[in-house]
């Protein structure tokens, strides 16, 4: 790898990251301002026009903070752990195919994504996610505190059974793919239509189970406030805190950019329509780039929307409903999913 | 066993209630219409509350003509259940030849409950409409003469409340 190539490519990491994190922080001023209009209230108002600096006020008041360590507490995995959460979420951003390629230098074509001919792209978000367990599992266990020991625990377990499914969910949409390859996924949806209509229960069972793998609500046991006084970050503050909350919104635009991917058609503004022809523009032009990333950020955020009118319309699951629901109803669903679409593809594909 | 009632979700929920989806659906469609409704929030220090006459807020003592209406008969201090309430009296040469030298309502102690405006002879006590008491220490929060003397221009909504319905 050339030098040039290799700066390119740090810039091109640096700012995605940048941006990810950014965007997090208005997610949270998002879910503050969207439960505060379903509450018939005004929200976070006063920072900046519309309260619009409310997240740099938040994140510079969270460097501020004293950083607390419980005198019992595993020291290093306590600082490991949002680490972890983040990382992850962060990692998952980089396989996710944010846009197609914007300039070519040295017959390297770059974009805002930085790996999206990846071909095991959806085998590395699956391991991502699980490795985000950890996050959380460690952050409960290294806080020598029992509220957060449950939490992490609960954590631990519903992440667990809700991968399955998830992995599940996804499979139905690789088989008619028929590739592990981000772009090329979505290249066959631009040619014969989004896979929502062709898999909508496996959309419904990702969206679910992505609810679960964030620790949204109402699958948002470990944390749980009222139960768990705030679950695994109970014993967090300052920036660490600050870490493993943005973590949670980074992996929720995860979550969403995800499904637009697999299921909402990607780049894909109007199904079974040829947008390029349309508007009288090369399919690879830098507009049509553009505009296509548009669209993908906009599904994107459409659905974290999704996640956080939810969050504040449903009632928190209890633990065995929620195991229930994961192992007695997902799995089977995502099981008979995957042999229906076996047996079409054989039939009709 | 015969005798006794059950009640579980397979037996009250119909089919369609029970697989959820419809009804979470319904529930998110009221929560977006409550995203759509006004809001209701008081933008508090830049919109600032103004209280009916009725509002028992920090009771303050009537200035009318340069003086005090106050003839310091001490039936506040004896009717206040909080013991808030200290007065010493002075002779005057005026026709209502006493007035309080010393006045002094302790704000910790005051509960708002009125008792010294409902016993008052001459309407010398009146609750304000005054309701931001923030102090910065105790001390602070014990009020003189100079700071319990109002106009009565500030106080006509008041009078004329006790007038028509005490």
């Amino acid at each position: 790898m050339d030098p040039i190539q290799l700066l390119i490519i740090c810039a091109q990491a640096g700012m995605l990251v940048n941006l990810m994190l950014i965007a997090a922080a208005y997610m949270v001023l998002a879910e503050r301002k969207v439960a505060a209009w379903i509450q018939g209230r005004v929200g976070p108002n006063r920072v900046g026009p519309w309260g619009l600096f409310q997240s740099f006020a938040d994140v510079f008041k969270l460097y501020l903070k004293e950083d607390v360590v419980p005198a019992a507490a595993d020291y290093k995995f306590h600082a490991l752990a949002p680490i972890i959460s983040i990382a992850v979420a962060i990692t998952i951003y980089a396989v996710i195919p944010w846009s197609g390629p914007l300039v070519t230098i040295d017959g390297h074509s770059y974009g805002l994504a930085m790996a999206p001919q990846m071909n095991v792209a959806i085998l590395i978000i699956l391991a991502m996610t699980s490795v985000g367990v950890y996050g959380v599992a460690l952050a409960g266990w290294s806080s020598n505190n029992k509220y957060s020991l449950m939490g992490g625990l609960r954590s631990a377990a519903q992440m667990i059974s809700y991968e399955l499914s998830m992995g599940l969910a996804v499979i139905g949409v690789v088989l008619i793919s028929g590739s592990l390859n981000l772009v090329e996924i979505i290249n066959s949806q631009i040619a014969n239509g989004w896979n929502i209509m062709y898999q909508p229960v496996a959309f419904l069972i990702f969206f679910v189970t992505s609810l679960a793998e964030t620790n949204r609500a109402p699958f948002d046991l470990p944390e749980a406030e009222p139960e768990l006084v705030g679950g695994y970050h109970t014993e967090y503050t300052g920036m660490k805190f600050g870490l493993l909350y943005l973590a949670e919104y980074a992996s929720m635009l995860a979550a969403g950019a995800i499904m637009a991917t697999l299921f909402l058609g990607g780049w894909d503004m109007i199904p079974f329509v040829d947008e390029a022809a349309l508007l009288g523009l090369a399919p690879d032009s830098i507009p049509m780039v553009v505009l296509g990333h548009i669209t993908f950020v906009s599904k994107a955020l459409l659905m974290v929307f999704v996640f956080i009118w939810i969050r504040w319309s449903l009632p928190r699951f209890r633990y065995d409903q929620l195991m229930n629901l994961g192992w007695k109803v997902l799995l089977p669903l995502a099981l008979a999913n995957i042999a229906v679409t076996g047996i079409c593809l054989l039939l009709f594909g | 066993m015969a005798n006794v009632k059950t009640n579980t979700e397979a037996q009250r929920l119909t089919f369609w209630e029970r697989i959820y989806l419809p009804e979470i659906a319904r529930g998110m469609g009221l929560t977006f219409k409550q995203m759509l409704q006004p809001t209701f929030t008081r933008q508090y220090p830049e919109e600032r509350w103004e209280p009916e006459g009725s509002y028992r807020g920090r009771p303050v003592l009537v200035l009318e003509d340069g003086k005090e209406r106050c003839v310091a008969c001490g039936l506040c201090s004896r009717v206040c259940p909080a013991l808030a309430i200290e007065v010493r009296a002075a002779e005057t040469t005026d026709d209502k030849e006493r007035y309080p030298e010393k006045f002094e309502i302790n704000m910790l102690r005051c509960i708002y409950c009125g008792f010294c405006e409902e016993v008052c002879p001459e309407e010398a006590i009146v609750m304000s409409k005054d309701y931001e008491l923030v102090f910065g220490s105790q001390e602070e929060g014990i009020l003189g003469k100079e700071k319990l003397l109002v106009p009565v221009a500030q106080l006509r909504d008041r009078l004329e409340f006790l007038r028509q319905w005490k």
